[in-house]
């Protein structure tokens, strides 16, 4: 219960955010932190390294650009319209993906990724080096303006929750308990009589779903979608993200993203702006070498022992 | 026919070659329904393959295997085990992370069906928990229902494994050594256990340890470089100077 807790007062404190902070820049952390969460649901949960999230993340992005700007779908549909084609994008790279296991894994979903961000570059749609730009943000249930950045921070902590308690309630279903048990000893999954692929896909579409929605929702913040969030570096920083809040911790991702965003967000304006690569490089491997188990996973080891 | 109602498992002609190495060859044998049958061998002989084509977790290069006189030579491992056919592995096969309940509840779940629906709380499983419980029991794991199992020491591991094997209710039991590695105390209690499960079952296991050898299986085959060797009772088995020769070399 003392999680439950936990979670109501990260919510308390996320609706009176904007007071104090800028709504763009939370918005952003929102929408990264739903990105992470959905990554960690296939590396933390499933034991699958995806290298190739960015291309959910930027595919998404740009199908709701696309559904918003000229077919002028409402900004909701056109959101799940792009998290449903990255689900479709993540089925077909999944079937074929889900085949290999460790480090062929990451290559095959690597490789794909890398085709998905050719299509983007020489699509016309996708407006190439310019981007996709002036998406409209629309109406939300037809109703709300979002144009105003309050409602739009509402709006987006609605589906960043929404897509948060859908990854809760996942880990903590049937279903996520065999996921447990196949990351922990496939075989033996295999030899109760499960058809661990199949569970695998599942696990691997929902991740990407919900990857989707976190970039389709941040195309229509910025009204925005370019080719960065479809690139490889995209894919890395979503593992760095992850390992540094807390591999399999449900909180751990998004902690981490935050603490990713901010700096970027800092440092992109003080000395060091042509440095940040090299200081996440460097946090990267300060975290890998003496706290492995993330931010989360180190606060909940302490805690456990004290307790 | 009659032969396929007193034997539950015959392979026939199971060959398994690696690039030319051939690690089992022609394997034909009969596993009687109900009994404990005794896979034995010098290091190297093949038990561990045999049990992997059986359960196909290798494709046999050729061969049948029948099950109650059905062909499962095509089925995939995961269809064998929902068949009835549920095996072990040589290292402890348990899910480490999750509590000793929970081992057993992965494998109570599967037959309610639930085990894709992601939107469903797990709460819906908590009905397997006296299930669960009762089966931790069995095999003296009342006490550590709640323990995450990777603390558990190594016999504990086995016997839970044994118990989320039952949690199947399987036909038949594959058994990969199921006490190596295991002190004595240990040693007796597995043995125990596995006669007790064997009511209405049958095991086949593959084991070292002659002594747990001779006072469960009531029949032993003995391979020795991929082949059979012999089949017979413990007696007849153990005064076999082949078998003598197989294990300790020739007499000079």
């Amino acid at each position: 219960m003392k999680t439950s807790a936990g979670y109501l007062l990260a919510l308390a404190a996320l609706l009176v955010a904007p007071l104090a902070f800028y709504p763009i820049l939370l918005m952003k952390l929102l929408c990264f932190a739903l990105f992470a969460s959905a990554f960690n649901l296939i590396l933390g949960f499933g034991g699958l390294l995806s290298f190739g999230h960015a291309a959910f993340f930027g595919g998404a992005a740009y199908f709701t650009g696309h559904a918003l700007k000229v077919w002028g779908l409402p900004t909701e549909m056109g959101i799940l319209f792009g998290a449903g084609l990255a689900g479709l994008m993540g089925l077909a790279i999944g079937q074929l993906a889900i085949r290999r296991q460790g480090i062929y894994f990451a290559m095959i979903t690597l490789a794909m990724a890398q085709m998905a961000y050719f299509f983007f570059v020489s699509s016309p749609f996708t407006g190439g080096e310019n981007g996709l730009q002036g998406i409209p943000r629309g109406k939300a249930l037809g109703v709300f303006d979002l144009q105003d950045d309050l409602t739009m921070y509402y709006f987006v902590l609605a589906i960043c929750v929404a897509g948060f308690l859908l990854i809760v309630r996942t880990v903590h279903s049937p279903f996520g308990q065999v996921l447990a048990a196949i990351r922990d000893n496939e075989n033996r999954a295999r030899s109760l009589g499960y058809d661990v692929e199949r569970y695998k896909l599942l696990a691997f579409v929902l991740s990407a779903t919900l990857a989707g929605a976190a970039g389709a929702t941040k195309s229509v913040v910025f009204q925005l979608a370019s080719l960065s969030d479809a690139h490889w570096h995209m894919s890395g920083e979503v593992v760095l993200m992850t390992l540094l809040g807390g591999l399999g911790t449900l909180a751990g991702p998004a902690v981490g993203s935050a603490v990713i965003v901010t700096l970027q967000n800092k440092l992109a304006t003080g000395v060091l702006a042509a440095w940040v690569p090299v200081v996440l490089g460097v946090i990267f491997v300060a975290c890998v070498l003496t706290f492995r188990r993330g931010i989360v996973g180190e606060l909940r080891a302490i805690w456990r022992k004290s307790f | 026919m009659s032969q396929t109602e007193d034997y539950i498992l015959q392979p026939r002609g199971l060959t398994k070659e690696f690039k030319g190495f051939t690690a089992v060859s022609a394997v034909d044998r009969n596993i009687r329904r109900h009994s404990i049958h005794a896979l034995i061998g010098p290091n190297g002989a093949g038990k561990t393959t045999v049990f992997n084509l059986l359960t196909k977790f290798l494709v046999p290069t050729s061969g049948k295997i029948s099950f109650n006189g059905r062909d499962i030579t095509a089925a995939k491992s995961a269809e064998i085990a929902r068949m009835g056919v549920i095996r072990s592995f040589q290292i402890s096969a348990v899910f480490p992370h999750l509590t000793a309940r929970d081992n057993v509840v992965v494998a109570l779940q599967r037959k309610l069906g639930l085990s894709f629906q992601f939107w469903r709380s797990e709460r819906v499983l908590h009905r397997l928990h006296d299930r669960a419980d009762e089966l931790l029991g069995m095999v003296g794991l009342e006490h550590f229902a709640g323990a995450t199992v990777a603390d558990l020491p190594y016999g504990r591991k086995r016997a839970l494994e044994i118990a989320t094997t039952l949690a199947l209710e399987p036909e038949l039991m594959l058994l990969d050594e199921p006490t190596q590695g295991m002190g004595r105390e240990d040693v007796e209690l597995v043995t125990q256990l596995i006669r007790k499960v064997s009511a209405n079952r049958t095991i086949l296991m593959v084991e070292h340890n002659l002594g747990v050898v001779s006072t469960l299986c009531d029949r032993i085959t003995v391979l020795q470089r991929g082949a059979v060797l012999t089949e017979g009772s413990y007696a007849e088995v153990s005064a076999d100077p082949r078998v003598k020769e197989a294990y300790m070399g020739k007499a000079a």
